[in-house]
């Protein structure tokens, strides 16, 4: 479904990817890890359309994407929680919502049940539906991005550190939620540092460390790998 | 009582204007952090419109129809030559375009037609006063008073209840996320200059309705007055923006009330020395705006 290939990502003078070559099959959850800095972010906003590329490609089921747009890159079902989390925290949770759906405004029944369905699976969404996204607390703000990321109904999820800074009972949540998206068939790349969480939910992995990937197979090989713990210190 | 009523309805009407002029600055900053030197530049192509069409015998509501239009026209115009081609750029190159183009339809104004001020029609009540409880005012006053309502009224429902006005107010907070929900960027930022055309249309045409006249530099004072409301009121903030607009004008008028007439052409020296004191209390202005929601 996804195919990176000799990806670079510069920030100015520094390079943040180099030559990294990564692929997603349909319906499969990937994790990428990596210490702090070791380029995870950028290569997922990168295939998100909001940082360029400065060499290489991104194809999404065989169409070249590489440096495309981000609002471009939504309407191909391309959905993005960034790891900034970035709720509108002066619209209300509601509203949050309606943006999400934005590529769909025309199909206003399909929204509202989409977000009924949201309000379901996350009550206390609903509770604070007239409250201002700022207002919410952390794990809040993370279930709203998610539903938020979810009211487009992308084919694939790009997800960035869903679990920085959230109390380990949360993280959980996060975690099982992330399952459930995974078995409703969402094609999800996950970038997180929390390695054995991730590896526990995901199909494969990749270990980034200075913007090249370092090891990757599957999540019980790379679980298995005794420099697991190596190339986050060394990151 | 009667000097009071008389007060409140300058405030009023003079903040009326003033908070337009501001929102319509503050829409595009919000979005795009750059003030829009051009601005004042949409109010003298409105002026000049009315002018020009002015021997076409239109009714007057037409006419200022027209010049609205035309204003929405310019701020998309604005958009096309000084922003979108060196958007990505630099801000500094943004700036430099901004004040380009800004001298550019001064430039012309003054080239193609005239240094000196030229009459623009305006319909009898502009000129007519309205009397009641004990005060005598222009009826003028009442229209801008009228015209702000409405159109903060208008404005206030489309950013609350529209797609596009939520999608505008999410991309003032953070452009590059509203982009990755789907939210076209060209479309937002065009949309802002057209609001930002309009409501520098009808502020040209209250404008006008005070001096009568328009002239090529006609917008400096409007875009003088809705930068400093805008300091004041918080310039990520289209309340602050509107708030600001009725302080900037309470300011004004209660100098013109309690200055003696000797110091009264000092008046803006006083407003600015109060505009200090201001950010001296509050360097952000009135209302913060959104943070912006990011984890440090």
């Amino acid at each position: 479904m996804l195919e990176v290939s000799g990806l670079q990502v510069d920030y100015g003078a520094i390079r943040a990817v180099r030559d990294i070559s990564l692929t997603l099959a349909e319906g499969e959850l990937v994790t990428l890890l990596g210490a702090n800095g070791a380029g995870k972010s950028s290569t997922l906003m990168c295939i998100a359309g909001a940082l360029p590329a400065s060499a290489g490609s991104i194809r999404l089921e065989g169409t070249d994407v590489t440096s495309a747009r981000p609002e471009a890159m939504v309407r191909r079902g391309v959905a993005t929680v960034p790891e900034t989390r970035d709720v509108f925290p002066d619209l209300t949770v509601d509203e949050n919502l309606r943006l999400g759906a934005y590529t769909r405004r025309a199909d206003a029944k399909g929204v509202d049940e989409d977000r009924a369905r949201l309000f379901e699976m996350f009550p206390v969404l609903s509770e604070r539906a007239d409250q201002p996204g700022g207002t919410l607390s952390g794990g809040e703000q993370q279930m709203l991005v998610i539903a938020r990321a979810m009211m487009s109904r992308p084919r694939f999820l790009l997800l960035d550190e869903p679990s920085l800074g959230l109390a380990p009972t949360i993280v959980d949540q996060i975690f099982d939620m992330i399952a459930t998206l995974k078995r409703s068939g969402l094609t999800i790349l996950l970038v997180e540092q929390n390695a054995s969480k991730a590896l526990a939910v995901a199909d494969r992995a990749y270990v980034m460390r200075l913007g090249k990937i370092e090891a990757e197979g599957t999540a019980a090989e790379i679980a298995a790998a005794t420099d697991l713990k190596a190339l986050y210190l060394a990151g | 009582m009667t000097v009071f009523l008389q007060f409140l309805i300058d405030v009023l009407s003079l903040g009326s204007a003033y908070a337009l002029m501001a929102l319509g600055l503050v829409i595009v900053y919000g979005i795009l952090r750059l003030v829009n030197f051009a601005y004042g530049e949409l109010i003298m192509v409105a002026g000049y419109t009315m002018y020009l069409v002015s021997p076409s015998g239109l009714p007057w509501l037409a006419m200022a129809a027209v010049a609205v239009l035309m204003a929405v026209v310019a701020g998309i115009a604005t958009d096309y030559v000084a922003f979108r081609p060196v958007r990505a750029k630099s801000v500094t190159a943004v700036l430099i375009t901004s004040f380009a183009f800004s001298t550019l339809l001064q430039n012309a104004a003054l080239l193609f037609i005239s240094p000196r001020p030229r009459n623009v029609p305006l319909p009898e009540i502009f000129s007519e006063t309205i009397q009641f409880a004990g005060v005598i005012t222009p009826a003028r006053n009442v229209i801008t008073i009228v015209a702000a309502v409405l159109l903060l009224a208008v404005f206030s429902w489309l950013m609350r209840r529209t797609v596009i006005g939520i999608a505008m107010r999410a991309a003032a907070t953070n452009f590059t996320m509203a982009r990755m929900l789907g939210v076209p960027a060209n479309l937002i930022i065009s949309t802002a200059f057209a609001i930002s055309g309009l409501l520098a249309g009808v502020v040209s045409i209250l404008w006008i309705g005070r001096i009568g006249a328009v002239v090529p530099g006609i917008g400096l004072e409007p875009l003088l007055i809705a930068f400093i409301a805008t300091v004041i009121g918080g310039m990520r903030s289209l309340q602050g923006a509107v708030l600001g607009g009725f302080l900037l004008a309470f300011m004004d008028t209660t100098l013109n009330f309690t200055l003696p007439q000797d110091l009264l052409k000092f008046r803006d020296a006083f407003t600015f020395s109060l505009v200090i004191l201001i950010l001296l209390w509050r360097p952000e202005g009135l209302i913060k705006g959104p943070a912006t929601g990011r984890r440090t």
